[in-house]
């Protein structure tokens, strides 16, 4: 059986249903290593994603468009950010607390509009889903082809915003400025530039892509909303900012060693490997906290994350 | 003859904060080439004015002209587009940064970092004030002296025409501070106008004219060449100066202390091992800028922190590696070099500070249960002993300020020190009336016996009262040197790490 797990075609979807599991992750942390960077810890990102799953299936089963479904959750997810910039940038309320008020928020609100929307959870319809995009010329090709070229427009867009994300703190005026909000906030106030401003814009970013990846859930995975859909992987967003070390690149290695073993745990259940299942499901996250406490000294965290800038 | 306006003129500046007049009708002016001394103890308004300057904060009345201009500055970055650069008193500086990207940071237009701009802007910078600065090092790699030249350059970078400099050497060696001297006296050669805020005398004597501040007034400006020092600080403190001195060498007693080899432990690494003693009766001053194993060593003579190698004796007996509490049994007093983070609980009150640390001892308790009247009690005799001045038994002691805090700290690390006392930095940011009040405890203290162990950054304080002095620097005592042969310049050159073993 073991030998199924080594047949090309198996690895090439193993492969595949990484980047897929991948995306929504990828995106959430994506999110959450820029907001990071400028110094606020967002703990909030479960939730955040989870609103951005519902109101994407809402509005793309109101409209009928899923591109429609995207933006509301990316809408969702600023908005909802934006709530927690005004309480924890302005108001300087502790961070982790208000990020688990936010989480909360969503995973009450979700469900309750859920309902309200639809009698009950049965009877929420399903909506179509985002099909796969070949990419004309690649797609063909062998075992590349179905591994990197036949994913969804989401799955481009998250591994393309790696080295967009990447450009953004590390080659502009603006990014350099936000890193400097993370690291010591006062060497930008002591050149009359706002702290707040400049973390504001990283949070809200940071929600408008927990709700892009909180939409991939639904609008490119289940076709409805179902509660806690997100089962996890906002903080297993917040987890892989930690062991990626805040940095773009080895975020996305992160992101994507975490997917592979979600991948190849599906895998293994497929051809029925006897492993209970549940240890199966927990290999991710066991190895998300190893990598956790391997990575006790926080190399490459910003000095200031979590600590509201006051002047004086 | 033209008379060209000042560079700097500041004219009945006025700052309340509720009933108290931090600045009251302060008027001054700085001429373009000038350095001009700021010169007044803490709490004189030193910060609130230059604060009022850099757009800080708002004056309720008053004015203040830039080459003629008023000056409006409600923001920073208002004060800095007129040309003020403000080099703050501790260093505002990314230490994940390079040199250059907390030169850039926070300047120019566009959406591109012009890391190669600013790169060409600094080397111009350095050329013309003959500094020599890699753009390329984090800032973290640097010495103290490199970051404060990195606080220069930022501030010459965003164009400044008046330099503003809130107590710069704070924690320079006296040759990083001479170094630093030299910069600012190329600046002020070519044109750039320095506004020194300090209450150090050695450095403000160096000035062209001070401007001296007296509970918010101007109580003089006078050209430096005409007044003397002793001048200068009876117009700052109001009264003649009476410095406290170990006048006359205490007469050795018996070993309190006696360390061999001890090796304390500097975050997991090994520090240097060092062997002392100490006698009754004798204080021994450590020099060094801090940061150079001072915290280390008291810490682990206070038993806050196991050593790694070494022996320690106490009054004869094996002390080596007991802890807090044995010690203080064993009558060591330990005052930390934080005194609001390791030396009091804020939130509790002075009397509940006071206790700490003797709270199991039979005379503090009733039964089961706080004495509250002998709290009480005793904290009202230490603030009569020691002049805590803002507050009674029931005070927050997050309320004091720094000095009465420091004498508090003092009250109850004394009533623990009979045979040893670990004082580290024990002056540091308190006012000059609280220094020399600190100074004359430390001296009766030294008088009743007890041995003293005191680290501190002010060579002057250090050679007034100490018996000898031993300069650390990287972990290790670099050398011990008697008070009658201190030679300030040999200590100065082992502070900086420089030179070999001394005598």
């Amino acid at each position: 059986m073991l030998s199924d797990l080594l047949q090309m075609s198996v690895l090439a979807s193993i492969l595949a249903a990484t980047l897929r599991i991948a995306t929504p992750v990828l995106l959430a942390a994506l999110g959450e290593l820029v907001a990071e960077r400028s110094g606020v810890y967002n703990m909030g990102v479960e939730g955040t994603m989870l609103m951005g799953a519902f109101t994407a299936y809402l509005a793309a089963d109101g409209t009928g468009s899923l591109t429609l479904g995207l933006i509301a959750a990316m809408l969702t997810g600023a908005l909802m950010s934006l709530l927690f910039a005004i309480l924890v940038v302005t108001l300087g309320i502790e961070q982790i607390v208000t990020g688990l008020a936010i989480n909360l928020l969503g995973s009450g609100l979700s469900v309750f509009w859920l309902r309200a929307a639809f009698a009950s959870d049965a009877k929420s319809p399903t909506i179509a889903l985002f099909e796969p995009l070949d990419i004309p010329g690649l797609a063909g090709l062998p075992f590349v082809g179905p591994v990197l070229f036949q994913q969804k427009l989401v799955t481009y867009l998250a591994l393309l915003a790696v080295p967009a994300v990447w450009f953004f703190l590390y080659r502009t005026r603006q990014g350099l400025e936000l890193r400097c909000c993370g690291e010591n906030p006062k060497a930008l106030d002591v050149k009359g530039l706002s702290v707040a401003a400049r973390r504001y814009g990283a949070v809200v970013f940071g929600g408008a892509m927990a709700g892009a990846g909180g939409a991939f859930l639904t609008l490119a995975t289940s076709a409805r909303f179902v509660p806690e859909i997100t089962a996890g992987r906002g903080w297993l967003a917040i987890v892989i900012v930690i062991a990626g070390m805040w940095r773009p690149g080895p975020v996305l290695l992160a992101t994507l060693a975490f997917s592979f073993l979600d991948a190849l745990q599906l895998q293994m259940q497929g051809i029925g490997i006897r492993v209970p299942y549940q240890i199966l499901l927990a290999m991710p996250y066991a190895v998300a906290i190893l990598a956790l406490a391997l990575r006790r000294r926080q190399s490459g965290a910003p000095e200031q994350l979590g600590i509201p800038y006051i002047r004086g | 003859m033209t008379a060209a306006p000042p560079r700097l003129e500041v004219r009945g500046l006025t700052k309340r904060f509720g009933a108290l007049a931090a600045n009251d009708g302060v008027s001054f002016d700085v001429a373009a080439g000038e350095l001009h001394c700021l010169l007044g103890e803490n709490g004189a308004g030193k910060s609130t004015l230059s604060a009022c300057l850099f757009g800080l904060l708002a004056p309720d009345a008053g004015e203040i002209r830039l080459d003629g201009q008023p000056l409006n500055a409600a923001t920073p970055a208002q004060a800095i587009a007129a040309g003020i650069g403000m080099v703050h008193q501790h260093f505002v500086l990314v230490p994940a940064f390079t040199v250059l990207e907390n030169i850039v940071v926070g300047t120019g237009r566009g959406w591109r970092a012009d890391l190669a701009g600013g790169r060409r802007r600094i080397a111009d910078i350095c050329g013309r004030y003959g500094l020599a600065l890699d753009p390329d090092r984090r800032v973290a790699d640097l010495s103290v002296g490199e970051k404060q030249w990195v606080e220069v350059v930022k501030a010459l970078y965003l164009g400044a025409r008046l330099l503003i400099l809130d107590e710069p050497t704070a924690v320079l060696t006296p040759e990083e501070s001479d170094r630093l001297f030299a910069i600012i006296r190329r600046l002020t050669g070519e044109g750039i106008a320095v506004l020194l805020i300090s209450h150090k005398m050695r450095e403000v004597l160096q000035s062209d004219r001070v401007t001296v501040l007296r509970r918010g007034r101007v109580v003089a400006t006078v050209v430096t060449a005409d007044a003397s020092g002793d001048d200068l600080s009876r117009l700052m403190i109001g009264r003649a100066v009476a410095p406290a001195s170990a006048a006359a060498p205490a007469a050795a007693g018996g070993e309190v202390l006696r360390l061999d080899r001890l090796v304390p432990d500097r975050a997991g690494r090994a520090g240097a091992p060092i062997s002392l003693t100490l006698h009754a009766g004798e204080i021994l001053g450590i020099a060094g800028v801090a940061g150079n194993g001072q915290d280390e060593l008291l810490e682990t003579l206070a038993g806050l922190r196991p050593p790694l190698a070494g022996t320690m004796h106490l009054m004869g007996l094996q002390a080596t590696g007991l802890g807090a509490h044995a010690l203080a049994e064993r009558g060591v007093g330990y005052v930390p070099s934080d005194r609001f983070r390791d030396g009091l609980v804020p939130d509790f009150t002075i009397a509940e500070n006071l206790l700490l640390g003797r709270q199991w001892q039979a005379a503090a308790r009733r039964g089961p249960f706080l004495g509250a009247a002998q709290m009480r009690a005793r904290a009202r005799a230490a603030i009569a002993d020691f002049a805590i001045a803002g507050g009674g038994p029931d005070t927050r002691s997050g309320r004091l300020s720094g000095g009465n805090a420091q004498k508090l700290i003092l009250a109850r690390e004394f009533a623990k020190a009979r045979h040893l006392l670990l004082c580290n930095q024990p002056t540091r940011g308190v006012d000059i009336g609280a220094t020399e009040f600190i100074h004359r405890e430390l001296l009766r203290k030294r008088a009743e016996g007890c041995a003293i162990i005191l680290a501190s950054e002010e060579l002057d304080d250090l050679l007034a009262l100490s018996d000898r002095i031993a300069v650390m620097s990287g972990g290790s005592i670099l050398g011990t040197f008697p008070k009658a042969g201190a030679d300030l310049s040999a200590i100065g050159r082992l502070m900086a790490g420089q030179g070999g073993r001394a005598a």
